[in-house]
């Protein structure tokens, strides 16, 4: 399965990102054959709206799960209406994209049912 | 002519200086105020128009015809607020973020996209006894964003609205604006167009540190700008020398009084409450037209 993590740095050990519209950038990895890459997250400096904009980079990249710590309302329904599976990781500063990889293919993540936060800004306009 | 009233901080006296300068220009030329703080418009209180006319206001959403939708992608692309995500075959839309722009709706191949008015607010208008055109705008509670109602509230004219035939362009030679406190977008938005900036200060601090940040926004649109010194008395000599340092002309002085304070509180504006202000407004409408056509 083809696994976006929001990460922090530009590697599989680089810090894991807790923000999932403002994170630095996603590492992309394959969780059967540990082939990774990394994507420079497009939303880092968008006015607003960087959920919806980060959640659609994710679709484009062919990601069919993602990891991070926090998913605004609108990244939510996004990623959700993409058939992208949300999961959760803990905001660790030691937890690096690697660390995320193997507590995910231990089955150690959980799922949110829905936004894990409000929006921000009241809507951002 | 078009004079906004403008502070940087808020409570420093915007309103008290709009009224009645209002009140003083309507002796001698046809007067329209507008208040333009949409968010928590005061100036009613004190000069109580007859409200005889409305209209809802707000910012066109983007509505996709899915029957004709392709989903092709370049609405989202297009987007600069990102309202709009095409995820295979659904379009999304996230009306809070949309600034109604329209972007969507004139690129999309398909014309697929149509508008509709969301409603974010009203106008009010009416005439006072003094025979100032007032208007002002009143924002729904929990919208985010007053700048829609602010464009419309600006050019909201007769052509639609005949009974409103005091509001028309033509029919005023003065119009105030009445601004919202801060030096955000509202801010900008209310100075955009205009001919003068009256800047309400007072000097402190804080007075000192929020009217910077009006006089580096008047700049940047190239509107000229002078400073009212209310509470003059308190605090300390700074925007004295800010003024000084960057030639903002010093219009006015209203000295920190109790029976000012007084009469606001129970709705009288400041000419009633203090007519020899009369002479000082009228002199300030004359430094203004003289600086505005010079």
């Amino acid at each position: 399965m083809k696994l976006a993590i929001s990460i922090s740095g530009n590697r599989l050990d680089a810090p894991f990102d807790p923000r999932f519209g403002r994170a630095v950038a996603f590492c992309l990895v394959d969780s059967e054959t540990g082939e990774w890459t990394v994507h420079a997250n497009p939303a880092l400096s968008a006015t607003g709206g960087a959920g919806v904009q980060a959640a659609q980079f994710i679709a484009k990249l062919g990601a069919q799960a993602v990891v991070s710590g926090a998913y605004g309302p609108n990244a939510f329904e996004t990623l959700s209406s993409a058939g992208i599976e949300l999961y959760l990781a803990p905001a660790s500063e030691s937890l690096t994209a690697a660390d995320v990889l193997a507590l995910f293919k231990a089955g150690k993540l959980s799922k949110p049912e829905a936004a894990t936060r409000p929006g921000q800004h009241g809507g951002g306009r | 002519m078009r004079i906004v009233v403008a502070s940087g901080k808020g409570g420093t006296g915007k309103t008290t200086i709009a009224t009645s300068l209002a009140l003083v220009a309507a002796e001698q030329e046809a007067v329209r105020l507008l208040d333009c703080d949409v968010e928590a418009s005061n100036a009613a209180l004190f000069l109580h128009p007859e409200f005889n006319q409305r209209k809802e206001v707000g910012i066109l959403l983007p509505v996709v015809d899915e029957m004709l939708c392709t989903h092709c992608g370049r609405c989202a692309e297009v987007c600069q607020f990102h309202a709009i995500a095409v995820i295979g075959k659904k379009t999304l839309i996230f009306p809070e973020l949309c600034h109604g722009c329209g972007s969507c709706r004139l690129n999309c191949p398909e014309k697929a996209i149509h508008e509709q008015l969301d409603g974010m607010g009203v106008l009010e208008s009416g005439l006072t006894s003094s025979g100032i055109a007032f208007a002002q705008g009143v924002m729904n509670v929990g919208e985010p964003m007053a700048v829609p109602i602010i464009r419309e509230l600006k050019k909201w004219q007769s052509d639609a609205n005949p009974a409103a035939a005091h509001l028309q362009l033509e029919q005023f030679q003065l119009e105030i604006r009445d601004a919202p406190p801060g030096a955000s977008c509202p801010v900008v938005e209310t100075l955009h167009g205009a001919d003068f900036a009256i800047l309400v200060t007072e000097p402190t601090p804080f007075g000192l540190h929020d009217l910077k940040q009006v006089v580096k926004i008047c700049r940047e649109l190239g509107i000229p700008a002078g400073v009212i010194l209310n509470r003059d008395g308190i605090g300390d000599d700074a925007v004295e020398k800010y003024c000084a340092e960057n030639e903002l002309p010093i219009l006015m002085r209203i000295p920190m009084e109790r029976r000012f304070a007084e009469a606001i509180a129970s709705g009288k504006t400041l000419v009633e409450a203090a007519p020899e202000f009369r002479a000082s407004f009228r002199a300030l409408l004359e430094t203004i037209a003289t600086r505005v056509t010079a």
